[in-house]
């Protein structure tokens, strides 16, 4: 190294850290990074959030990137430090979340020696990111990082690992500032106006026009959403959303038809089965949305607008593929619309929604609260309750959850008018993500409300991060939906193996009251529906972190569904509606 | 629009053009064997003076909407500048070279060289009792003259895996 580079590699790692805007990094020391924390150490610029665990460090990022727009970013390190953030990693890779990840490495002169604490982390991590990077010369430093950063935020965002040997971090290293343009990787935003001009046709067209938005939408930014709203305005059309999209289309719309998909709402999955022209914005048709893919929307002819060109025909060919932007798309659409003096097909129009408003009088999500004493909750009344409870309060509310049946139930019962306030792992199905991502959140937001709702078994998977939340007076809530079961396993159990429920009973479960108070939360138990709005309301006025333990109904099951293997016109309804849908067959067993 | 009920394979040789990093084979490799894909033939060497650029020839085979799906996702690794269809992009040689052991003496020995003539096989190396022929040319030809050596007594085959260019002024 020259003379004139004053900088350790550690020092510089931060200095581009600052470059790229970052004020939070969610971490767990060791030995490869001692000289990176002891940089930190140094400095105010940077805060470090130290977790209980590094699979948690990256789901904290993830809710920190998901609720702010920005890249979370994570330290870990080298060997069990980096292979505990893979899941974390592939998780952020599935729902396309933007993380930028240090790990420690043995020093160069070490690699494939199978010294102490190393591992082949840009082998381990190669197809659990979107890049990665192995930084072998100082002077590779400070330009691998800002591309990373570049590369984790622009086209389909995801995670970047950088690994990091030890003595690339303690020698001296040169400095360059963010550079503007990445050599081979600029993903295409803007949409194709020929296309743009082709879609107008179609939906101008429609008899039974449907609009499918993801989480690309919420991706897009306020840009994004926004123009969803209005071109929905604009036309008229019915809007559904993923599990990812949540919040993209306000929920209290009248034009809003719920969720889609295994466990989406009757009205938009049969709107899904008979619409004839299809408009999916930053979604994926991934097989919990799609069902049979064979029977999927057969009669419709489908626009996509994806940044992602793979993301188009994978799974269902498509008319007009638009690979761009989706606020950009959105809005080239929204201008041709306006320019096109061809007209709509208004009585078709009517009476599709006329067939839409039919179903939606099914109220397929309902369900029967015994209201009596000591009658026991319904965990589709808990969720209901907590919406309706802090939406009365008025308090900006973020929601994260744990995978299963609650967070189907939390999908479908908690409704959001606006994005980024709902966090849940959707393609990966990782339980054990709701904690520390709401801890992510309560970070990006202090002064907000964050509920975790979750279920027991889930919870479980990650409890060590109450410590986190203890160290930083996080005051993350915790809402568990305790059946004492793996609800959702046990569902599929119930439903397909002939009720042998093999292993998901949640046997020696924790007292999660002594649990909190063990560490320095607040516990707290609902038994019956008589106490919930109690538990409820102590659980917000409480300036500490909460377990709430709310004890409901243990067999009760998430409907709608649809059967894996089964086409969307063949969802079972729950016992609340008269018998419905095909059943399962050999072929969906063996699906997942 | 490429059909998902067209089940017809299609064999397609498809060029990359990457950044010649450490890991960017390996990238390619497991896009393939994650996601299923079939590689049949895969070459891979710098292709500019700098030694800045690689190039990635690979011989797969696949349904339509499954090789649209590689490209796409070809495409997408972040290393990679551009990918071509030399197979749907128009017409393109594709050559390979092997080097074909015979080992064998008397008249199979004469056989194995008149035939390594009529293919214009080049003799590389020989002892009293074998041969290695060097031979470049389309897939199918060195099929065929392996195949011819197989009773003459083949012994061993190395074969380097296509290298591909489109015809006329097209480039990558």
């Amino acid at each position: 190294m020259s003379a004139e580079h004053t900088q350790s590699g550690a020092e510089i790692l931060l200095r581009a850290l600052k470059d790229q805007g970052v004020e939070v990094i969610f971490g767990y020391p060791g030995g490869a990074v001692l000289p990176i924390y002891d940089a930190l150490f140094n400095q105010n610029a940077i805060r470090h959030i130290l977790v209980r665990h590094e699979q948690a460090a990256v789901h904290a990022a993830e809710g920190y990137a998901r609720s702010t727009g920005r890249v979370g970013v994570v330290l870990v390190t080298s060997g069990p430090g980096a292979t505990n953030a893979v899941t974390g990693l592939v998780d952020a890779l599935m729902d396309s979340i933007p993380v930028v990840c240090l790990t420690g490495q043995v020093p160069t002169h070490l690699i494939g020696n199978d010294a102490f604490q190393e591992a082949d982390t840009t082998g381990i991590t190669r197809p659990a990111t979107k890049h990665n990077y192995l930084v072998k010369r100082p002077e590779d430093l400070a330009r691998v990082v800002h591309e990373a950063f570049y590369v984790a935020r622009s086209g389909r965002p995801g995670p970047v690992v950088i690994d990091l040997p030890k003595d690339i971090v303690i020698n001296k290293a040169p400095y360059a500032e963010p550079t503007v343009q990445h050599p081979s990787y600029r993903p295409r935003t803007e949409p194709d106006l020929g296309q743009i001009a082709k879609a107008v046709a179609l939906l101008k067209q429609a008899k039974r026009p449907m609009i499918y938005a993801g989480g690309g939408d919420i991706t897009a930014g306020p840009a994004g959403t926004e123009a969803l709203t209005k071109l929905a305005r604009l036309t008229g059309f019915p809007v559904t959303n993923t599990l990812m999209g949540l919040g993209c289309y306000p929920a209290s719309d009248p034009q809003f038809l719920g969720m889609l998909g295994m466990h989406g709402t009757y009205e938009a999955n049969l709107a899904m089965h008979g619409c004839d022209v299809l408009l999916a914005v930053g979604a994926r048709f991934d097989d919990r949305v799609t069902g049979r893919l064979n029977a999927f929307s057969q009669g419709s002819r489908k626009i996509h607008i994806d940044i992602d060109g793979s993301s188009i025909n994978k799974n269902v060919p498509v008319e007009v593929p638009i690979i761009a932007d989706a606020g950009k798309a959105l809005n080239a659409l929204i201008a041709a619309w306006q320019a096109s003096d061809e007209p709509t097909d208004k009585p078709a129009l009517a009476s599709w929604w006329r067939q839409i408003d039919e179903w939606k009088a099914k109220d397929s999500l309902k369900f029967t609260q015994d209201m009596k004493r000591g009658g026991i909750i319904k965990p589709q009344y808990a969720i209901q309750r907590l919406f309706e409870i802090t939406r009365a309060r008025g308090r900006e509310t973020f929601i994260t959850t744990e995978v299963g049946q609650h967070q189907m139930w939390a999908a479908q019962h908690f409704h959001f008018d606006k994005p980024n306030h709902w966090m849940t792992s959707g393609g990966l199905g990782t339980m054990g993500y709701g904690l520390p991502a709401a801890m992510g959140v309560q970070i990006a937001h202090p002064d907000a409300l964050v509920v975790d709702i979750a279920g027991e078994a889930s919870i479980l998977m990650n409890i060590q991060e109450m410590g986190t939340l203890a160290q930083y007076r996080l005051p993350v809530k915790v809402f568990i939906l305790n059946n004492q079961y793996m609800g959702m396993v046990r569902q599929w159990q119930e439903l397909l193996h002939g009720s042998r429920y093999s292993e998901t009973y949640s046997s020696a479960l924790p007292d999660f009251v002594k649990l909190a108070d063990s560490f320095h939360a607040t516990g707290m138990r609902a038994q019956s529906v008589d106490e919930l709005d109690d538990v409820i309301n102590a659980m917000l006025d409480c300036p500490t972190a909460v377990i709430a333990d709310i004890a409901v109904d243990q067999a009760e099951n998430c409907f709608p569904m649809i059967p894996s293997g089964a086409a969307h016109n063949e969802m079972l309804l729950g016992p609340e509606h008269e018998a419905s849908g095909a059943g399962i067959t050999d072929a969906g067993l063996a699906l997942v | 629009m490429p059909s998902p009920t067209d089940t017809t394979q299609r064999s397609a040789t498809i060029s990359v053009l990457v950044d010649n990093e450490s890991g960017v084979l390996a990238r390619v490799i497991g896009l393939f064997s994650g996601r299923g894909y079939n590689i049949d033939s895969l070459t891979v060497a710098p292709v500019d003076a700098a030694g800045m650029h690689s190039r990635i020839n690979i011989v797969t085979s696949g349904t339509s909407m499954v090789i649209e799906q590689i490209k796409a996702q070809l495409d997408r690794l972040v290393p990679v500048h551009r990918v071509a269809d030399l197979t749907m992009d128009g017409p393109h040689v594709a050559r390979e070279l092997a080097l074909i052991k015979v080992v064998g003496t008397g008249e199979q020995r004469v056989e194995a060289m008149r035939i390594a003539d009529t293919f214009r096989a080049r003799v590389v190396d020989t002892t009293l009792g074998s041969f290695v022929f060097e031979l470049t040319g389309a897939t199918e030809k060195i099929d065929a003259f392996i195949e011819l050596m197989r009773d003459l007594g083949l012994a061993e085959v190395s074969r380097s895996g296509i290298a591909a260019l489109a015809r006329g002024t097209r480039v990558i």
